[in-house]
C-alpha cells in the first residue's frame, strides 16, 4: 500500500507476535471491485480491537476474510496476513479449514438464523467438535455443559436436547459465543454481534464478553457499526471507509479526539451523543464511493474538503502530542 | 448513523419496467442461448414447421391403406416401412405432428381463456366465491388426470373434442389458482389502491391493470405444459380413447404398434420417437424460459 | 397434533364431497339417456332398465343425490354392471398390485433421485451438476407410456430378459419381482428426474442459510454439512411434493398396467371404460381420488413430525 507512509504502522509495542497480522490486504470481487483496499491492521492476544464503518465499508468483507468465509468470486492479495502464526495467503482450503475454530471462531450477526432449525443444539454443538475424534460423546457432552454454563446459560444440561426455535435471540447468541468458545480459539470474531437483538440483550451479552475477555484472555475482533458497542468494551479501534482504515487508536484517545473528519461526522450521528433539542438529526450526505481511485475516499462528502484532497492520497501519519497512539488518514491532520 | 444513512439510500426510485415487447425480445435471446434453451428452441421451431407444412412434407396420404404393402420393411419408397394396414408411416408421424400440435394449442388456448375470468372473479371478488372456487379446484386437482380422463371417456365417448375437454379440465385448476395468488398480490399493490381510491370501474382496474400482469406468468406456466398435454393426447390415443383411429396421431401410431410388437418394432420405435422428442423439446424450452423471465415461479403441479 | 389432523381429515372428506358432486353433476349433466350413455348404444332395453332401477335414475334428482351420497358415506361405492359384485370389493381385489407397483416405483426412484440430486450439489457448478441437469429434465419430460413401451420392446421382446405379460403366479416371489421391474422402471423414471431436481435446488437453497456459514466458521466438513444438514432440510421439501406427485404416479401405473398386462387399479379402470361398466370407473375416480388425499394427511403428519418447529407448533 503506498499511502502508508508515516512514522510506524504499528501502535502496541511487538513484546509479543500479534493473533492476527494483515498488511496492504486487499479483497476483490470477480476481480474488478475491491471491498478492502490495502489495510494494516493487528490484533495482539487478549486485545479487544473494534472496527466500525457504516454498511460497505469493508469491515464484514474484513472479518470474513480472516477466516476465508468469502464467496469464490473473491480475491484476497496482499504483503502479509497472518493469524495465529500461520500465513494465510498461501492457505489452501484445507488450511483453512483446519484453522476455523482453534485459531478464530466467528459470532455472527443473527443468532436466530445461526443454528440449523432442524437438530438440536446438542447435535450441532457436538459436531463442531468433530476434531477431538478420541474423546468420548460423554466427554463431549460435559465440555458442551461446561461452556453453556460458563455464558450464563441457566440449566445447560437440559437445553441440549432443545431445538433454536426454543430459544430467544439473546440465548442463541450465548450459545453462539459458547459454541465459538468451544473451540479454545486464539482470536474470537465477533460480526455485529449486537444488532439483531434488543437493547437490554445487547448490554447482557456485551458484559458477557467483557467477563470472557477477563476469565480467558481471548483476543476479540469485534466489528460493528454502533459507536455505543465499541466504547463499551474495546481497547483500540479501528474507523474505516470505503475499504481504508481512515482512523486508529485507542477507544479513550478517539472517543476524545476524533481527528479524520469521517470519524466527526460519525460521531456527529450517533443518537446516544446527540443533545437533545436540536431540530434536525445530522446526516453525512452521499454514499459511501467505491473503494479504490485516486484522492481521499472520503472527499466527496468531507464538510472540509480541500483541492489537495481530490488528487493526493493522505499520508498514515500519527497525530503529534498525544500521550496514547492515535494514526489518523487526513492531509488536515498531516503536520 | 449507519441506519440513518441507509434509509436514504433505500429511497432511491424503483426501476421502471420496460414494455412487454421489448422485454420479450430479450427474453427470447436470452432463452436460446442457454444450453437448455438452444436445444428446446431447436426442437420446438422444427416441430411447429413439420406441423405448419405437414401436407406437404408427408410423402403419402397418411390414410391410404395398401393391403399389398403391410408392415413393409423400410426401403426408399417408404422410409419408415408401413403399418398393418399399409399406410406409410413416416406420413403418418407428420402428419401426427400437426395433430398434436393443434389439439395442445387448442387445448392450451381454451384453458387460458377459461382460466383467466375465474382466477380474476376468485383473486378479486367475494371471499365467499373464492372459498368456493379454491374447494372446487382442489377436488379437481384431487382426481389423477388420467382417473379424470378416463371417466370423461367413458360418460361421453372418445374423441378430439373429449381429449381437449379433459386437458382444459386438468389445466384450469393450476392457471386460475395461478391468476388468482397473482391478483391477490397486485390487489395490494399501491397503483391498484390509487386506481380504486379514484372510483375507476372494477372492469377498467381488471383489463387495464390486472391482466396484463397476470398473463406473462399464465404464458410461462402454459409453456411448461404443452409438453404434458402433448403426452395426454397421445396418452388417450394410445389406449383407443383418444383422437379415432383413422386420424394420424402419434399415439394411435403406438396403439397400432402395439398390436404388432412381436411381429416388428418399427412402428412403436417411430410413434414413440417424435413423442420423445416433442415433449424434451418443449419442456427444454418451458424451463430455459422461466429461467429467464422469473427463476420464482414454480410448477404448481405434479 | 390431534388437532391439526382432524382439521386436515375434515378437509379431505369436504373434498372428496365435491369429487363426488362433480361426478354425480357430470353423470346428470351430459345430454341423453344417462342409461345409453353409461351403457352404450348396443345395450339392450333390459339392461338400461336393470341400471335405471340400480342407479335409482327413475327417482327426482335431490333424491338420487341423497341416495348416492348415502351410500358412499357407508362405504358403498356401488355395484358392477356385469357380475354385480360390489364396486369396492373389486377395487380392493386388485389394488394391491398397484400399490405394490407403485412402492416399488417410488422406493427406486426416490432413492436414486436423492442420490443424483447430492451429486449435483457435491459438484455445483462443474459439468456433472450440468449433465445431472439435462439428464433429470430430460427424465421428467419424457411420457412415461413411451417408457413402457421402449422398455418391453427393449428387454422383454427383443432380450427376452424379463416377462412381459403379468404380476408374476401367487407364491413365486422371484416371478412376481421379475414381473414388477420393467413396469417400476418406466412409472419410476420421471420420478428420478423430477426428484433429484427437487432435491438439488432445495438443498443449493439450505447451503446458503446462515447455519451453513456458521459450521463452515467452525471448520466442519463441507461432506457432513451436505449429508446430514443440508440433505435433512431438502428431504422435508421433497416430502411435501411427493404427495402431490401421487397423481401422476397412478397415471404412469395405468399405462404400465395395460402395456405390461398386469392386473390392477389402472388396468381394471380401462377396461370398464372399455366395457361401458360406468359404476366401476365411478368408483375407481372416488377411491383414487380418496387416496390422493389420504396421502395428503399422510405427508403432512410426517412433516409435522419430522420437522420440530411444526411439530411445537400443534
Amino acid at each position: 500500500m503506498s499511502a502508508a507512509t508515516g512514522a510506524a504502522t504499528s501502535i502496541s509495542a511487538d513484546a509479543v507476535s500479534p493473533v492476527l497480522e494483515m498488511k496492504g490486504l486487499s479483497v476483490c470481487y470477480s476481480g474488478l471491485v475491491p471491498a478492502v483496499a490495502g489495510v494494516d491492521f493487528k490484533v495482539n492476544p487478549g486485545e479487544v480491537v473494534g472496527v466500525i464503518g457504516e454498511s460497505g465499508s469493508g469491515k464484514s468483507t474484513l472479518a470474513h476474510a480472516v477466516l476465508g468465509l468469502l464467496p469464490k468470486s473473491a480475491n484476497v492479495t496482499g504483503e502479509r496476513f497472518v493469524l495465529d502464526g500461520h500465513d494465510m495467503l498461501t492457505a489452501g482450503r484445507d488450511d483453512y479449514a483446519a484453522l476455523r475454530g482453534p485459531a478464530a471462531a466467528m459470532v455472527f450477526q443473527n443468532p436466530m438464523t445461526a443454528f440449523s432449525p432442524l437438530h438440536t443444539l446438542g447435535r450441532q454443538l457436538t459436531d463442531l467438535l468433530w476434531r477431538d475424534r478420541h474423546q468420548s460423546a460423554a466427554e463431549k457432552r460435559e465440555r458442551i455443559i461446561a461452556v453453556l454454563s460458563q455464558v450464563g446459560l441457566p440449566d445447560p444440561a437440559s437445553k441440549l436436547d432443545a431445538y433454536p426455535f426454543q430459544f430467544s435471540g439473546g440465548m442463541l447468541q450465548r450459545v453462539a459465543i459458547a459454541a465459538a468458545l468451544l473451540m479454545r480459539p486464539s482470536l474470537l470474531i465477533a460480526d455485529e454481534p449486537t444488532t439483531a437483538l434488543d437493547v437490554t440483550m445487547e448490554a447482557q451479552i456485551l458484559h458477557l464478553m467483557r467477563e470472557l475477555r477477563k476469565t480467558s484472555g481471548v483476543a476479540i475482533l469485534m466489528i460493528s457499526h454502533h459507536l455505543g458497542v465499541i466504547a463499551e468494551i474495546c481497547d483500540r479501534v479501528a474507523v474505516m471507509y470505503a475499504g481504508r482504515v481512515v482512523e486508529e487508536g485507542t477507544v479513550r484517545e478517539i472517543f476524545a479526539n476524533p481527528r479524520h473528519p469521517y470519524t466527526r461526522a460519525l460521531f456527529a450521528c450517533e443518537p446516544a451523543l446527540i443533545e437533545s433539542g436540536v431540530s434536525r438529526l445530522p446526516v453525512i450526505l452521499g454514499e459511501v464511493p467505491r473503494p479504490g481511485g485516486c484522492g481521499c475516499s472520503f472527499a466527496g462528502r468531507c464538510s472540509l474538503v480541500e483541492e489537495r484532497c481530490h488528487c493526493d492520497s493522505p499520508p498514515w501519519v500519527g497525530v503529534a502530542d498525544r500521550a496514547e497512539p492515535h494514526f489518523s488518514r487526513c492531509h488536515r491532520s498531516a503536520p | 448513523m449507519a441506519a440513518i444513512i441507509s434509509n436514504i439510500e433505500a429511497q432511491a426510485p424503483m426501476a421502471k419496467e420496460p414494455g412487454w415487447l421489448g422485454r420479450a425480445g430479450r427474453v427470447m435471446g436470452l432463452v436460446f442461448f442457454t444450453p437448455l434453451g438452444g436445444i428446446g428452441c431447436s426442437l420446438v421451431v422444427a416441430i411447429v414447421l413439420i406441423a405448419l407444412f405437414a401436407p406437404a412434407i408427408a410423402p403419402y396420404n397418411p390414410a391410404a391403406i395398401s393391403v399389398k404393402e403391410r408392415l413393409a420393411d423400410p426401403s426408399l419408397a417408404h422410409l419408415l416401412g408401413t403399418d398393418q394396414l399399409g399406410r406409410d408411416l413416416l406420413s403418418r408421424v407428420i402428419m401426427g405432428t400437426r395433430t398434436a400440435m393443434t389439439v395442445a394449442l387448442t387445448a392450451l388456448s381454451l384453458a387460458l381463456v377459461a382460466a383467466l375470468p375465474l382466477g380474476l372473479i376468485a383473486g378479486y371478488g367475494p371471499r365467499w366465491l373464492d372459498a368456493v372456487l379454491i374447494l372446487v379446484f382442489d377436488s379437481l386437482s384431487s382426481i389423477p388426470m388420467i382417473m379424470l380422463g378416463l371417466a370423461i371417456v367413458a360418460l361421453v365417448g372418445p374423441g378430439v373434442s373429449t381429449v381437449i375437454f379433459v386437458i382444459v379440465l386438468y389445466c384450469i385448476p393450476s392457471y386460475a389458482r395461478l391468476v388468482r395468488t397473482q391478483t391477490l398480490s397486485l390487489k395490494s399493490r399501491d397503483f391498484i389502491k390509487a386506481e380504486q381510491a379514484m372510483n375507476a370501474s372494477t372492469p377498467r382496474i381488471l383489463f387495464r391493470h390486472l391482466l396484463p400482469n397476470v398473463i406473462g406468468p399464465l404464458l410461462i406456466l402454459a409453456c411448461l405444459d404443452i409438453s404434458t398435454v402433448i403426452t395426454l393426447e397421445a396418452g388417450l390415443s394410445f389406449l383407443g380413447l383418444g383422437v379415432k383411429p383413422q386420424i394420424p396421431s402419434w399415439g394411435n401410431i403406438l396403439s397400432d404398434g402395439f398390436a404388432v410388437i412381436r411381429t416388428t418394432p418399427l412402428p412403436v420405435i417411430a410413434g414413440g420417437l417424435p413423442l420423445i422428442l416433442a415433449t424434451i423439446g418443449f419442456t427444454f424450452f418451458g424451463e430455459a424460459m422461466r429461467d429467464a423471465l422469473d427463476p420464482k415461479l414454480s410448477r404448481e403441479r405434479h | 397434533m390431534m388437532f391439526f389432523l382432524l382439521r386436515r381429515t375434515a378437509l379431505a372428506v369436504v373434498i372428496l364431497l365435491v369429487v363426488a358432486l362433480l361426478l354425480f353433476a357430470m353423470m346428470h349433466l351430459i345430454p341423453g339417456d344417462p342409461t345409453v350413455v353409461a351403457l352404450g348404444p348396443r345395450s339392450t332395453p333390459e339392461m338400461r332398465e336393470a341400471f335405471r332401477q340400480m342407479m335409482g335414475l327413475d327417482r327426482p334428482m335431490i333424491e338420487q343425490l341423497g341416495l348416492f351420497l348415502g351410500r358412499l358415506a357407508q362405504g358403498d361405492l356401488g355395484q358392477d354392471v356385469w357380475s354385480r359384485r360390489p364396486v369396492l370389493t373389486m377395487i380392493l381385489e386388485v389394488f394391491p398390485y398397484t400399490a405394490t407397483l407403485a412402492l416399488a416405483s417410488f422406493a427406486w426412484a426416490i432413492a436414486l433421485g436423492i442420490l443424483l440430486g447430492c451429486l449435483a450439489v457435491v459438484f455445483h457448478g462443474k459439468w456433472a451438476d450440468w449433465l445431472i441437469g439435462l439428464v433429470s429434465v430430460g427424465f421428467v419430460a419424457v411420457p412415461s407410456f413411451v417408457v413402457a413401451l421402449y422398455s418391453l420392446l427393449i428387454f422383454a421382446v427383443s432380450l427376452n430378459w424379463l416377462p412381459a405379460i403379468g404380476a408374476g403366479e401367487p407364491g413365486d416371489l422371484l416371478g412376481q419381482f421379475r414381473a414388477l421391474i420393467l413396469p417400476s422402471f418406466a412409472i419410476g423414471l420421471g420420478w428420478v428426474g423430477y426428484v433429484s431436481r427437487l432435491v438439488r435446488a432445495a438443498m443449493i437453497e439450505a447451503m446458503g442459510e446462515d447455519y451453513v456459514r456458521t459450521l463452515r466458521s467452525f471448520g466442519v466438513a463441507e461432506n457432513r454439512i451436505i449429508y446430514r444438514y443440508a440433505l435433512k432440510q431438502a428431504l422435508l421439501a421433497v416430502l411435501s411434493v411427493i404427495a402431490i406427485g401421487f397423481g401422476g404416479l397412478l397415471t404412469g401405473s395405468v399405462f404400465a398396467e395395460i402395456v405390461f398386462t398386469r392386473p390392477g387399479l389402472g388396468k381394471m379402470t380401462y377396461d370398464a371404460v372399455m366395457s361401458r361398466n360406468f359404476p366401476l370407473v365411478m368408483g375407481t375416480v372416488l377411491f383414487t381420488a380418496g387416496l390422493y388425499v389420504t396421502c395428503m394427511i399422510i405427508a403432512d403428519a410426517v412433516t409435522a413430525w419430522l420437522d420440530p418447529r411444526v411439530r411445537s407448533a400443534l
